[in-house]
């Protein structure tokens, strides 16, 4: 009974990588950069609803609500900001800007909110499901977070393959210029792929601290720096792909510290990593990458 | 009356001078060819018409309205469409996504399902081939897909950059064909290609541009009979 335990617990933690790796994959294909700073704008979700609902004793809805405003804006803002005026610089500039992008936020927060560790109301009013006669206990917030998690990739799936702008989308990832030709608002386009990643990663942040309710300005980083290796694991700029990775990393995680060792853990998921980047470097559902002439 | 008028035309990458202020017009309802050698600035002239690259200086004027500050993806909705250099289809995007695509600026839903038709109806094979990724087309398809997606927006001046490039010469004629179909259908057509003879042939008026100056101008097939022309371009 315990295997099935971690396992679930495996894919709820999984559901949460999934949700980050989601917002690193579509900016990727987007936009062709790694924002590294998406991490963090999980951790000030995390602290949105920490201020509103813990401190301000809103409802948890109105918090999540405006945890999920708050990200968005983040994430058009970042990109306004910071990387829309490198569009044409080179790769690196804008990952060292995403690198700076991510201190800025953790030492915000560090000034707003000091360096010691809040905790996070949960904010999940689910009971825990027990099965097999009360042998195995199911938290609600692992309920949550995976219904949550496939909820929000049916919706992301149909958005994408049935609405213009999700048609728009996969135009923009593969060829800026014809997107352009068709009367598509690149940057427009460009935005709103940042605002639906950081939405999603509100999201992930409240599910993330539900769970593990402790809360510092670097909350955001592991696993942001997870879900990115999720995306690349499943293929980064698809977003099946960022599910499966997502999914499969917090299950190899959470059995590697069941089984073998919790100091382990993260170097066996990093190592993993690395066993696929080898056998197939585009990650498990990546396209085979084609170079245009 | 003039559809489209290019005054000035300057265009810099970096610091070259790739278009050194070129001047020129489409008459509605005309077939108007640009022809000259690799590098002349065919393709820059049409990037800088459809705003995917910024003019440096001079001024695009379409339907008499100055359109050359507009951002590029406006100028769709105003009536203009292009078909670029190279086909550039989405190919991980199935062929009636393509063409849906091509309808993105279009509000009214019957109207663009009567151009998919007209288009399926021009078109056949992409009929047959709807639900297959574009890049899984012949060059000649991916052309044709181009085109359609183009005719998708109902344009009223169609820009096409080398549409005949890397054909079989079936093809080519096929092409052709289908250009002054589209045309007699009554959409303006601005054509750049290699193929100055072909051009021409189908062309009302022609321009001919020389490493980013238009160095002859007039009637087709005035031009064809130019003793210039013959020995640059026709190769006779």
């Amino acid at each position: 009974m315990s295997f099935v335990s971690y396992l679930i617990n495996g894919i709820s933690l999984g559901s949460v990588y999934a949700l980050i790796a989601l917002g690193y994959t579509m900016v990727y294909g987007i936009a062709k950069m790694l924002n590294f700073a998406h991490g963090d704008v999980i951790m000030i979700g995390a602290y949105t609803v920490f201020v509103t609902v813990t401190n301000l004793g809103l409802p948890p809805a109105a918090g999540i609500l405006l945890a999920i405003v708050v990200c968005t804006v983040l994430g058009v803002v970042i990109e306004r900001v910071a990387y829309k005026p490198l569009r044409m610089a080179s790769p690196l500039a804008v990952l060292i800007t995403a690198i700076g992008v991510s201190y800025l936020l953790q030492n915000v927060a560090l000034l707003i909110f000091g360096a010691n560790t809040k905790s996070f109301t949960s904010v999940v009013g689910v009971p825990a499901l027990k099965l097999a006669g009360g042998q195995l206990s199911i938290s609600g917030e692992t309920i949550v977070t995976i219904l949550t998690c496939i909820v929000i990739m049916i919706a992301l799936t149909a958005f994408i393959h049935k609405t213009k702008a999700g048609q728009a989308m996969l135009a923009v990832s593969e060829d800026k210029g014809a997107a352009q030709l068709m009367g598509i608002n690149v940057n427009g386009t460009i935005a709103l792929t940042f605002a639906i990643g950081s939405a999603l990663a509100a999201v992930a942040g409240v599910l993330l601290c539900s769970a593990y309710p402790s809360l510092t300005p670097y909350t955001g980083s592991m696993p942001g720096i997870k879900a990115f290796v999720a995306a690349v694991f499943g293929g980064i700029g698809s977003i099946p792909g960022a599910f499966i990775g997502g999914l499969l990393l917090g299950v190899i995680e959470n059995l590697s510290k069941a089984y073998i060792s919790s100091e382990m853990a993260d170097a066996i998921v990093f190592g993993v990593l690395i066993v696929v980047l080898l056998v197939r470097p585009t990650g498990l559902l990546g396209k085979k990458m084609s170079e245009k002439v | 009356m003039a559809m489209l008028e290019i005054e000035n035309l300057e265009v810099y990458y970096g610091v070259i001078r790739a278009l050194k202020g070129i001047s020129f017009q489409v008459d509605e309802g005309d077939i108007v060819a640009l022809i000259g050698a690799n590098g002349a600035g065919k393709t820059t002239t049409l990037h800088a018409i459809t705003g995917l690259i910024p003019a440096s200086g001079g001024t695009i004027r379409f339907d008499g309205r100055d359109i050359t500050k507009v951002p590029g993806y406006r100028t769709v909705a105003m009536g203009m469409a292009h078909v670029p250099e190279g086909r550039r289809v989405f190919s991980q995007l199935s062929v009636l996504e393509n063409l849906r695509l091509g309808a993105y600026t279009r509000k009214d839903k019957a109207e663009v399902e009567t151009t998919l038709g007209k288009i399926y109806e021009r078109f056949p094979r992409l009929e047959e081939r709807k639900n297959q990724l574009a890049g899984t087309l012949s060059g000649g398809e991916q052309q044709m897909l181009a085109m359609g997606r183009a005719l998708m927006s109902h344009p009223r001046l169609i820009v096409m950059d080398e549409p005949s490039m890397g054909l079989s010469p079936i093809y080519v004629n096929e092409i052709f064909d289908i250009i002054q179909e589209i045309n007699k259908g009554g959409t303006t057509v601005l054509l750049v290609e290699q193929n100055a003879k072909k051009a021409l042939s189908i062309a009302d008026k022609a321009y001919v541009l020389e490493t980013g100056n238009i160095v002859l101008s007039g009637d087709a097939k005035e031009l064809m009979n130019n003793d210039q022309v013959k020995k640059a371009y026709l190769s006779e």
